[in-house]
């Protein structure tokens, strides 16, 4: 790991102060020259890989007394980006009414990381991409714009088949940004001009030809909350892996239904492990909106959402498995007893 | 081949030997402590240590610290609480678990210089006087582990497992005792190690 300065920041404007003076203009946050610290498990593994390089960490865990509060009302649930994933996974209520979120939180990573990491540090995690995370590899154009993409060719089995470009087709490798993106969250978002909100489905960014710009982001802005409208207690996260606990996802569904006298009324489907980006499938939401559930409905629902997946030489596998997540994860949804 | 009594220095073994290569590399570190003045100088200099207070085990531990040093590294190279244990070193295996406060955190992730004034406990902090923690002696019982490398880890996770209310079943305790990987594959018996142990720890 490469020297770098420590800070502690405990006021939000200061620690918006440093890391955007940190930051250069048409360079990709992830390169500036501060970092912000918050669960670390991200940041410090980059770092000892070599692939983050920052020269200062501002520490922003003191911010947590204003920043990690869980407050679910009865018009929306609004989530401190500070909060533990493990305190936010075991909360009664999301637990009741939000069941997609829960699981989505409990089924990422182990127990000891969840302790560690935050929401906001969550939905900003880097990819998995072997290529990536090995610096002995200069072709890779997340890490060095312009150098090419080892992936494409290489051992591809982990990566994208939505969303991908010719430049990139590494997966967004989280799981609870499937859970907000599928239920129309808003990130609450501090900078040097305040707050603003957007849809979290703004936040991230396809690769398309600048793979390394990850987020919407401005220098200096830090996510401060995450606000999820109304209540999905019949919600799932379903989530298919290499073995049976503790694994990124080959392929991962968040589905939230409001049914009402067998009539699908509101559908949501994201799918997870299988894109760039945390993936809204609205082409299978059109599919079941206004329907009654049976298993066809749920496989042209399925396919609706992987029409348009590209595998490559090692990945194909994910379009025919994400299609039986999304069908089982319907079925899951359905039966629940709410 | 005999090799003579007495050539090796007495007490040598491998743990000493680490431990005082891991010591003489810290000397040019607390020189140049010395020399300057770390809590003002070493804020805008990354190759200055800083001075930190680490609570370990109920005790204060006064160090100085390079701003990169983890909990881990502090524990074994600064400290020599070997206990905890470097497995792959980024957050995957769990052979460093320690707790901060109650939680169970990886130590090879953290910082030491982003825990400061809170309670760390270790392996070391489990036993007292004679008697073995519930967790340690359920962990004998059961023989559960083989080659042992990966036990202090799993044995700082089973209590928090326990203590978050995640031991009621063998399929509970898998999933969250997850993050402790065995090579050896002692699991069966690590379930029933914890199984033992829960009921004690509950009590209090």
């Amino acid at each position: 790991m490469r020297p770098f300065v420590y800070q502690r920041a405990t006021d939000p404007d200061t620690a918006v102060q440093v890391l955007s003076a940190a930051a250069t203009a048409n360079h990709p946050l992830t390169r500036a020259t501060a970092q912000p610290l918050a669960g670390g498990t991200t940041l410090i593994d980059l770092m000892k890989l070599d692939v983050m390089r920052p020269a200062a960490i501002v520490d922003i865990n003191p911010l947590a007394q204003g920043w990690s509060a869980i407050e679910p009302g009865s018009e929306r649930l609004r989530l401190g980006a500070l909060a533990k994933m493990s305190d936010v996974a075991a909360h009664d209520e999301i637990l009741r009414n939000y069941p997609v979120i829960a699981n989505s939180l409990k089924l990422a990573a182990s127990a000891q990381l969840r302790n560690m990491a935050t929401l906001g540090g969550n939905v900003m995690q880097r990819t998995r991409c072997s290529y990536f995370r090995d610096v002995s590899y200069e072709n890779c154009n997340k890490r060095n714009p312009g150098s090419g993409c080892a992936a494409m060719d290489g051992v591809n089995r982990m990566h994208a088949v939505l969303g991908t470009s010719d430049q990139c087709i590494a997966t967004y490798p989280g799981d609870f940004a499937q859970a907000l993106i599928a239920l129309d969250a808003t990130v609450e978002v501090t900078g040097r001009s305040g707050t603003r909100s957007m849809p979290f489905a703004e936040l991230h960014k396809a690769p398309g030809n600048t793979p390394e710009i990850e987020t919407t982001l401005q220098p200096g802005e830090l996510i401060s909350a995450f606000v999820v409208p109304g209540r999905w207690p019949r919600s799932v996260y379903l989530k298919a892996r290499d073995r049976q606990s503790y694994e990124f996802a080959l392929s991962s569904a968040a589905v939230a239904l409001d049914v009402q006298d067998g009539t699908i009324r509101d559908a949501r489907v994201a799918l997870g492990g299988v894109a760039t980006v945390p993936w809204r499938a609205r082409e299978a939401e059109a599919q079941l909106k206004g329907q009654r559930f049976d298993d066809r409905l749920a496989q042209r629902a399925a396919d609706a959402a992987f029409a348009e997946a590209k595998g490559r030489q090692h990945n194909s596998f994910k379009i025919a498995l994400g299609k039986r997540v999304v069908v089982r994860a319907l079925q899951q949804a359905v039966t629940m007893e709410i | 081949m005999s090799e003579k009594p007495g050539s090796r220095p007495s007490g040598f073994d491998r743990r000493t030997f680490m431990a005082g290569a891991a010591g003489s590399a810290l000397v040019p570190m607390t020189a140049r402590a010395a020399a300057q003045d770390p809590s003002s100088s070493s804020r805008q200099d990354p190759s200055l240590p800083v001075d930190v207070t680490l609570r370990v085990n109920g005790q204060d531990k006064r160090l100085s610290l390079d701003a990169r040093t983890t909990v881990l590294d502090a524990l074994r190279e600064h400290l020599k609480l070997t206990g905890s244990k470097k497995g792959c070193d980024h957050g995957q295996c769990g052979a460093c678990t320690v707790l901060i406060g109650d939680r169970r955190v990886v130590s090879c992730l953290t910082l030491a210089l982003a825990v400061e004034g809170l309670e760390i406990t270790t392996i070391e902090g489990l036993a007292t006087d004679d008697h073995l923690h519930p967790m340690q002696q359920a962990f004998v019982d059961n023989d559960a582990f083989q080659c042992g490398y990966c036990t202090p880890g799993q044995i700082m996770s089973a209590i928090a497992c326990v203590k978050e209310g995640h031991a009621g079943s063998d399929a509970d305790i898998r999933e969250y005792m997850s993050g402790n990987i065995c090579r050896c594959a002692a699991y069966p018996n690590i379930v029933a190690a914890v199984k033992q142990a829960a009921p004690e720890i509950m009590k209090g």
